[in-house]
């Protein structure tokens, strides 16, 4: 075990995918000079473990500013041999990138009836919580998950970004990782030796027994300290990281509903037709019998993300916010 | 570059499965035996064949919309590419790509698309990882001269020409986006564009001739294999027949003076007199070698229609590759 960093734990992922596995690739702006410290082995560019010395040129490739063709190229690789991983650092920049990824990443295996494949990764951080502004604030995983054919995986710390970013390496549909920015700091224990997390498999992060607490992403440290205020006032909660948005464990969430009775999800996205919105949806239309209380969302607004700390820091789900609701659904 | 004998036989067989096929596909639209929308590449057979057949068979291709020639081109079976128009089983994408979205691998062709532009990094891609593996094949680019004011061709353009990528972009000026007259809507030359990414811009004026068009691609496939990079052919040529078939202009800017000029230069026509004029072969050789695709293009015909529709459950596969994925959208 050794203390990493939730952005040291990816770049530790992409360390030894690129090792593993010489078809796997890092390209993206500004990539070489490990600006945002995923491809080095410290945060100077001439630390010991730089990518672009340790692996050259031909596999750590910075880009133009140019997110169509960076990802479209990434697609076409990927169909004839390559595993590119791409750094497209802000998740608002995928927008850029719209067309290759709904028309062509999501639906080249189907639409060919399943004669390519398209193991490629596209990796970009929710910059929330730091005062960037709307051009940068966004946490548009649910939008994707409404994409047939993507995968999608949101960790939450840095244990799980070192394991879910190398099976999404090694997986060979298209995955689009989103990254949570507020959590880029945050330490804790983290195996060296190489593991993977398969896709698709959520983590209980604390068991409880009278509310279920679906967290997300940013949100799930925020309802982790929500469960232990709650324990506080004698109510017992159970915390669960789907980890992955697509394919989503929906049976460790309806097997936790139908124990406890009661449901809040948290998640740092807007609530119309959010992560949260179709979580509810699978509970209420798979485990409605099991409900004690009605089930409580606790989102960012319908809202544009402001700028100004005065604005943005009550924008997002935070502890206090989460316990309310908890409270709320645990009165009968 | 010298092309045998050979290979112009090749060339002109292939031609006319291209015009065949399309000839055949739009009748059975016509008749309702083809679902949805088909484009014919008819007319502008000399421009796929010139390019496919300066190809080799590891090279790449990615196209767009106007479809079916593509795969033809490449050397595709007719049989899968016809099933495929039609919805069935036996289709080259088991039936869920339909006109618009061929592909056939065992060939190298990576797909067609239905989103103008929008193939164009997929071959760029397909390039990236020729160099990356250090495998010796290219990768050609079809695009329209609508395409040509996408975006992504010059983000695209920049790409190959930065990393210095063995692609050919390959624009099929057929004059017309559906209903706009290209030169209405383009500003400059096409293949002009090429200079300011520094890669060669070629013009091939007359893209009814088969053999100028192979000889363009041929030199571009070559200066891509000696590792210097990418280039922009415009192949100026004509589409014969309307944007899609059963669409119906209320207003169409083609002039009929104009369509019959073309139609005097039908690069099949114009192929066929040459191979004959050169010795290549004669009228009864090209006669025999018109009948066998006849023959191939009724027989494929024969096989889509009485080839079974595919089982419902076909919808629900090929969308991830993992099972356990499969199940969770179900």
């Amino acid at each position: 075990m050794t203390v990493m960093t939730y952005l040291g734990a990816i770049g530790a992922a992409q360390r030894e995918a690129m090792l593993a596995d010489e078809r796997v690739i890092i390209i993206g702006e500004d990539v070489e000079a490990n600006v945002y410290g995923t491809t080095g082995g410290g945060k100077q560019r001439a630390a010991q473990g730089d990518f672009l010395q340790e692996f050259g040129r031909n596999r750590i490739r910075n880009t133009p500013i140019s997110e169509e063709a960076i990802v479209g190229f990434a697609i076409g690789a990927a169909m004839t041999g390559l595993r590119p991983i791409v750094d497209l650092s802000y998740s608002t920049f995928l927008y850029m990138a719209m067309d290759q990824l709904v028309n062509q990443a999501a639906k080249n295996r189907y639409m060919f009836g399943g004669q390519s494949s398209i193991p490629v990764v596209f990796r970009s951080a929710m910059f929330y919580g730091l005062n960037t502004g709307a051009h940068h604030a966004d946490r548009p995983y649910a939008m994707f998950m409404t994409v047939p054919g993507l995968k999608i995986i949101a960790p939450s710390c840095a244990s799980d970004a070192k394991g879910l970013l190398r099976a999404a390496v090694e997986s060979d549909d298209p995955v689009l990782v989103f990254e949570a920015c507020p959590l880029w700091g945050a330490k804790e224990d983290v195996d060296e030796s190489e593991y993977r997390i398969p896709l698709g498999v959520a983590r209980v992060r604390r068991e409880g027994t009278d509310v279920t607490i679906v967290a997300i992403s940013g949100s799930v440290p925020q309802a982790l300290k929500a469960a232990e205020a709650l324990a506080g006032q004698g109510i017992s909660a159970e915390v669960i990281d789907p980890r992955t948005l697509v394919p989503l464990d929906t049976k460790t969430i309806l097997n936790s509903v139908r124990r406890t009775g009661r449901l809040v999800i948290a998640e740092p996205a807007p609530k119309t037709c959010g992560a949260a919105a179709e979580i509810s949806a699978i509970v209420a239309e798979e485990a409605y019998d099991a409900l004690r209380a009605p089930i409580r969302r606790v989102t960012a607004p319908n809202m544009q993300a402001p700028f100004s700390p005065a604005l943005e820091a009550a924008f997002y789900p935070t502890a206090e916010k989460i316990a309310a609701a908890a409270q709320s659904v645990c009165v009968n | 570059m010298t092309v045998t004998r050979d290979t112009m036989l090749e060339m002109q067989r292939r031609m006319l499965r291209i015009r065949l096929f399309d000839e055949q596909a739009s009748k059975m639209v016509r008749r309702g035996q083809i679902p949805g929308t088909v484009h014919t590449s008819i007319g502008q057979e000399a421009q796929v064949v010139g390019a496919c057949m300066a190809l080799t068979p590891q090279d790449k291709i990615a196209g767009n919309h106007r479809s079916h020639g593509h795969p033809i081109g490449k050397g595709s079976a007719l049989k899968p590419l016809m099933a495929e128009l039609v919805g069935k089983a036996t289709g080259v994408c088991k039936g869920k790509g339909g006109s618009m979205h061929l592909a056939d691998y065992s060939v190298g062709s990576l797909g067609e698309s239905g989103i103008t532009g929008s193939s164009i990094p997929i071959a760029g891609g397909a390039a990236l990882s020729a160099q990356i593996l250090g495998e010796d094949r290219v990768s050609l680019s079809f695009f329209g001269d609508g395409a040509a004011n996408q975006g992504v061709l010059y983000e695209s353009m920049n790409l190959s020409s930065a990393w210095k990528l063995p692609v050919i972009f390959l624009c099929e000026n057929n004059h017309y986006a559906l209903s706009t007259p290209a030169h209405t809507v383009t500003g400059g030359r096409i293949w002009k564009r090429a200079e300011g990414f520094g890669m060669p811009g070629v013009l091939v004026e007359d893209g009814q001739d088969v053999l100028a068009v192979h000889a363009a691609v041929s030199e571009a496939a070559a200066r891509a294999r000696r590792g210097e990079g990418p280039s922009l052919i415009e192949v100026m040529t004509y589409r014969f027949r309307g944007h899609a078939e059963g669409l119906k202009l209320t207003f169409d800017d083609r002039q009929t003076e104009e369509l019959e000029r073309w139609k005097s230069r039908d690069p099949i026509k114009l192929f066929r007199a040459r191979l004959i004029e050169r010795g290549f072969a004669d009228e009864a050789a090209m006669d025999a070698l018109e009948a066998e695709v006849v023959r191939e293009v009724e027989d494929a015909v024969k096989f889509a229609q009485e080839s079974p529709y595919p089982e419902l459950s076909v919808a629900y596969q090929d969308l991830y590759t993992d099972a356990y994925a499969m199940e969770s959208v179900l």
